[in-house]
C-alpha cells in the first residue's frame, strides 16, 4: 500500500522500470484523455515542442501539471508549464533549443523521487521528464564501464549486471526507483557509499544538453578528459547546468566476500564511538549505519529481523573483500564493539539472515512513519567524531518542542537523517516542525558539519546557505553555474541563495514503506 | 590565508610555486612569456590539525607530499596525491593526475574536500566542505583539481586521507592484462606494456600472499617496483614503443613527449567561458593551459 502511494509524485513514466511497474496504471486511470481538440489554440512554445516530439508526447493537461509540478519533498507550490517526454538527446536537445529561443526555463526530471524540492518546477518551465530513456546502450565488462539513458533506475543497472561480477557501486535507499540521471544531478550516496564513494566516484563522462540547446560529452570514458574538469563539476549540480542524456559509469567489482554483523548497544553515544573507533581502526567498512531505540521499535514488528527491541542503538556493519580480510576485520570490529559496550555482537550467518537485517534498515523510514501522519526528513554531515555530541543535542532540540525525533542514518560518514514525526492537523505543528530542523543544521553547522550530504540543497535548503558559506563563497559557485548557464533558464531558483522564490515548504503524508534514507 | 591572499594582490599576473618539480606540466614548450613579468608567490605550508578517525587532514597547499605523508603514515593513513621529491599539494592537486595506485587509493580529484582559495579579483572564497561527504552547493573542488591554477589561487586545503594497507607486492610476467585482472580482486593498479603485465596487489598480508600465490601459478614473479618511462600520455588504443599502459587510468607512460590532445570545440567554448567568468584578465598562471596537459 505505501509503495503504491510513495511513487505518485514519481509520475507516469517512472512506472516504465523494475519494481514499481505497477503504478503505471494507477495513473494511467486516473489520468484525462490528451487534448487533441485544442492543438491548434496552443502557445508557440508547445507547438514546437510538438514539431520536435509529436502531440503524444507533449502534455499541458491539468493532471501532467499537476503530478510534475511536486517531488519526493515535503515543497509544494511548484507550478510545471510544459511537460515533455523525450526519447533521445536530439529530442532533449531539440526541447532545451525551443526552451532557448523563447527565454522560457526547464527542469529536467528523473523518477522525481527527490527530498530537498530539486524538480519542483518553478517559473511554469517545460519539464523535460527523462524516464523514457531508459536503455543500458552498453556494458563493457573487460574495461569495466557502461553506457546508460539517464533514465535507468539505478537498481534495474544493478540487476542487469547480475552474473558479471560487476555492480553500479551507488546504492541509494530510492534505489528501486531513482534513475541514474537524478543519481548524477544529485551526486547521490547511499549505505555502500563509505568505501567507495558517492556518484561522483563512478561517472566517468556523461554526454549533456548545455542550457543553449549544443550537446557536449564531459569526462572520458578512461582516465581525466583534457582540460577541466567538467563532469566533476557538472554531477550534483541539481540540475541547474545541463541536462545528462547518456551517462558513462564505472563499475565495480563485487566483492568475493562479505560479512554484516550487527551491535546492539544500551547507550546511542557508545555505538557512535564505536564508529569512530572502527575508522580510527583503519577499518573502512563497506557500511557503517546506526538506528535508535525508536527505530527499532517501530522496524521490528514489521520486518521480524530479530532486532533486540530493548537496545539504545543498532549498528550495522557491513564488511566485504578478500576472505582473509574480511575475517579479520570482523574479529577487530566485534573487539572494537565490546570495548564500547555492545552488548552483542552477531554476525549473519547466511545470506537470509543478513537480507532480513537489511530488510529493517532500508524499511525504516516507512515504518517510523506510520507513528504519527506526517514526517520530516533532514539530512546533514558532522564529523563522525562528533556524533555522540550532535545526537544528543538533536534529541534535545526535539524535547525542547515536544516533538518525536528518530534516527536512522549513516553514521559511517557522519551523514545524520533526523526524522521527525508530527501530525500537521495539529496547530503549529509545521511550524514548530521546521524551527526545529533549522536548528539541527545550524547545529550540524556548528558541530563542524555541512548541510546536506545526500539529499542535496533544491529549494528547500537554499535559504540556509549563509550557515555554512559566505557572499564570496556564494558568488564563486554562482560564477561556476553562469559558466554552463548564462542566462539561467536551467532549473532556476534552486540552490544558491537568489532571493527569487518558489513553493514553500509543507508536510508529506503517506510515506513510503521502503525508500529514501 | 590572510598573507598569501595579501601576496596575491589583485592585479598583474602572478602563479603559485610549489616543489617546481613539473613546471613545464601545461605550459607550451617553445612559448616565450612576453608579457608583463609573472610573480610568483608561495602558499602556506604546514599541517594544520589531522584527525585518525575523521579521515580527514587539513594543511597548508605549500607542504610537501613528504612532510604529509610522513605525518599520515605515523597514524596508518596516506592520501591519494602521488609526486615526485619536494612536490607540494597544491602543485599535485592542480596537475591532478591520478595516482598509480589508484585502484587503492581512489582518484586525486576525489581526494580534495575543502579548498580555501583566493581569486583573480584577490577575494578569498572557500570551495567544498570538511566533511567526508558533501553535496552542499557546487562542486567547485572538481573543478579546482587538475585547473593549473588558472581559475583561483589554492592556500589551504583538506583531504581525505585512507589507511594505509597492511601489505603489498609487485608482480610480473608474460600474462594478458585481462587475465591477470581476472585473478586478483580490485589490483592497485595494473601495467601493460605490450607482452608483460605488471600488477600491484594491496590489502591484508593473508589475502596479499594468496593472491601472490595465484599469481605465480598463472606465471607472474615477484618483482621490485617497476621505473615508468617519464612522460604521460593519452591511451589511443595503441601502444607507443616502450610505452607502458595504465589499465583503466586512460594513460600510457611513455618515453616520448606527448603532443596536446585534441579537445572537442563545445569543450573548448565551456573552458573559454569559465576562464573568461574566473578570471577575464589572465592574471592566474596565464602561462598555463589545462588544455595542454595530456592524460
Amino acid at each position: 500500500m505505501f509503495l503504491e502511494v510513495c511513487c505518485l509524485p514519481a509520475g507516469p513514466a517512472a512506472g516504465q522500470n523494475g519494481g514499481v511497474r505497477s503504478q503505471y496504471s494507477i495513473f494511467r486511470r486516473g489520468r484525462k484523455p490528451a487534448k487533441k481538440a485544442k492543438r491548434w489554440n496552443l502557445d508557440p512554445v508547445e507547438n514546437e515542442l510538438i514539431a520536435a516530439l509529436g502531440a503524444d508526447r507533449v502534455d499541458s493537461g491539468g493532471v501532467a501539471l499537476g503530478l510534475y509540478s511536486r517531488d519526493g519533498s515535503v515543497t509544494r507550490g511548484g507550478r510545471a508549464g510544459i511537460v515533455c517526454f523525450p526519447e533521445s538527446t536530439e529530442e532533449v536537445a531539440a526541447c532545451v533549443s525551443v526552451a532557448a529561443s523563447h527565454d522560457r526555463p526547464f527542469v529536467a526530471r528523473g523518477a522525481g523521487t527527490g527530498l530537498a524540492g530539486g524538480a519542483v518546477p518553478c517559473d511554469e518551465p517545460i519539464v523535460v521528464v527523462t524516464t523514457r530513456m531508459n536503455k543500458i546502450h552498453e556494458v563493457d565488462v573487460d574495461r569495466r564501464l557502461a553506457w546508460v539513458g539517464p533514465g535507468v533506475v539505478n537498481l534495474d543497472l544493478t540487476q542487469h549486471l547480475v552474473g558479471t561480477g560487476l555492480h553500479f557501486a551507488p546504492d541509494p535507499s530510492s534505489q528501486q526507483s531513482c534513475t541514474i540521471g537524478g543519481n548524477v544531478a544529485n551526486n547521490s550516496g547511499g549505505p555502500h557509499c563509505l568505501q567507495d564513494g558517492v556518484t561522483s566516484a563512478h561517472v566517468l563522462a556523461v554526454e549533456t544538453v548545455l542550457p543553449d540547446g549544443s550537446v557536449v560529452v564531459l569526462g572520458a570514458e578512461e582516465g581525466r578528459a583534457p582540460g577541466y574538469d567538467f563532469r566533476g563539476a557538472f554531477i550534483g549540480g541539481e540540475g541547474t547546468l545541463g541536462i545528462a542524456t547518456r551517462i558513462c559509469v564505472r563499475l565495480t567489482e563485487d566483492p568475493p566476500e562479505v560479512a554484516t554483523l550487527l551491535l546492539d548497544f544500551a547507550k546511542v553515544e557508545d555505538a557512535a564511538e564505536t564508529v569512530s573507533a572502527v575508522i580510527a581502526a583503519g577499518i573502512v567498512p563497506a557500511a557503517l549505519e546506526i538506528m535508535d531505540q525508536r527505530v527499532v521499535e517501530a522496524v521490528e514488528p514489521f520486518v521480524q529481523a530479530g532486532y533486540p527491541v530493548d537496545a539504545a542503538a543498532l549498528l550495522i556493519v557491513e564488511l566485504d573483500g578478500l576472505p582473509g580480510g574480511v575475517a579479520t576485520e570482523v574479529e577487530q570490529v566485534r573487539d572494537i564493539g565490546i570495548g564500547h559496550g555492545a552488548r552483542t555482537v552477531r554476525v549473519a550467518a547466511d545470506e537470509d539472515e543478513r537480507a532480513r537485517i537489511w530488510k529493517g534498515r532500508r524499511s525504516a523510514f516507512g515504518a517510523i512513519a506510520v507513528i504519527k501522519p506526517d514526517y520530516y526528513l533532514n539530512d546533514t554531515v558532522i564529523p563522525r567524531t562528533r556524533l555522540a555530541e550532535v545526537l544528543t543535542r538533536v534529541y534535545e532540540v526535539a524535547d525542547e518542542r515536544n516533538l518525536i525525533v528518530m534516527n536512522v542514518f549513516h553514521a559511517g560518514d557522519g551523514n545524520l537523517h533526523p526524522l521527525i514525526v508530527y501530525d500537521a492537523r495539529e496547530p503549529g505543528a509545521l511550524e514548530n516542525v521546521l524551527e526545529a530542523g533549522e536548528e539541527i543544521v545550524r547545529i550540524s553547522v556548528e558541530a563542524g558539519g555541512v548541510l546536506t550530504g545526500e539529499h542535496g540543497i533544491g529549494l528547500e535548503k537554499k535559504r540556509f546557505m549563509h550557515m555554512q558559506f559566505t557572499d564570496d563563497d556564494l558568488d564563486a559557485q554562482d560564477r561556476l553555474r553562469r559558466t554552463f548557464d548564462v542566462r539561467g533558464l536551467a532549473n532556476p531558483s534552486k540552490v544558491l541563495p537568489t532571493g527569487a522564490s518558489c513553493g514553500h515548504v509543507s508536510s508529506l503524508s503517506n510515506p513510503p514503506a521502503d525508500l529514501w534514507i | 590565508m590572510e598573507g598569501f591572499r595579501e601576496a596575491v594582490g589583485t592585479s598583474g599576473p602572478v602563479c603559485v610555486r610549489g616543489g617546481r618539480t613539473r613546471w613545464n606540466i601545461g605550459r607550451e614548450e617553445s612559448s616565450i612569456w612576453t608579457g608583463e613579468p609573472i610573480r610568483e608567490v608561495v602558499a602556506p605550508a604546514g599541517i594544520e590539525a589531522f584527525e585518525p578517525a575523521e579521515m580527514t587532514v587539513s594543511a597548508g597547499a605549500g607542504t610537501t607530499l613528504e612532510e604529509l605523508a610522513a605525518a599520515l603514515e605515523a597514524q596508518g593513513q596516506e592520501v591519494a596525491l602521488e609526486g615526485p621529491s619536494g612536490a607540494t599539494i597544491g602543485g599535485s592537486l592542480m596537475v591532478g593526475w591520478s595516482p598509480l595506485r589508484r585502484g587503492t587509493l581512489g582518484e586525486t580529484t576525489d581526494a580534495l574536500l575543502q579548498a580555501d582559495c583566493v581569486g583573480a579579483d584577490g577575494v578569498r572564497f572557500t570551495a567544498g566542505g570538511p566533511t567526508v561527504k558533501n553535496v552542499t552547493g557546487y562542486d567547485l573542488c572538481r573543478l579546482l583539481v587538475g585547473s593549473l591554477g588558472t581559475l583561483a589561487l589554492v592556500g589551504r586545503v583538506i583531504l581525505r586521507t585512507r589507511p594505509i594497507p597492511e601489505s603489498s607486492r609487485w608482480l610480473a610476467g608474460p600474462v594478458e592484462q585481462s587475465v591477470v585482472r581476472k585473478l586478483v580482486h580490485r589490483a592497485a593498479t595494473v601495467l601493460w606494456d605490450g607482452s608483460q603485465t605488471t600488477v600491484l596487489i594491496e590489502g591484508h598480508e593473508v589475502d596479499v600472499r594468496d593472491q601472490t600465490k595465484r599469481l605465480k601459478s598463472a606465471g607472474l614473479s615477484e618483482v621490485e617496483l617497476p621505473e615508468l618511462p617519464p612522460f604521460r600520455e593519452r591511451w589511443s588504443g595503441a601502444l607507443p614503443s616502450g610505452g607502458v599502459l595504465q589499465i583503466g587510468a586512460g594513460v600510457v607512460h611513455s618515453w616520448k613527449s606527448p603532443v596536446a590532445p585534441q579537445v572537442a570545440p563545445g569543450i573548448a567554448a565551456l573552458a573559454l567561458r569559465l576562464r573568461d567568468i574566473f578570471d577575464p584578465e589572465r592574471r592566474l598562471n596565464p602561462q598555463c593551459d589545462p588544455h595542454l596537459v595530456a592524460a
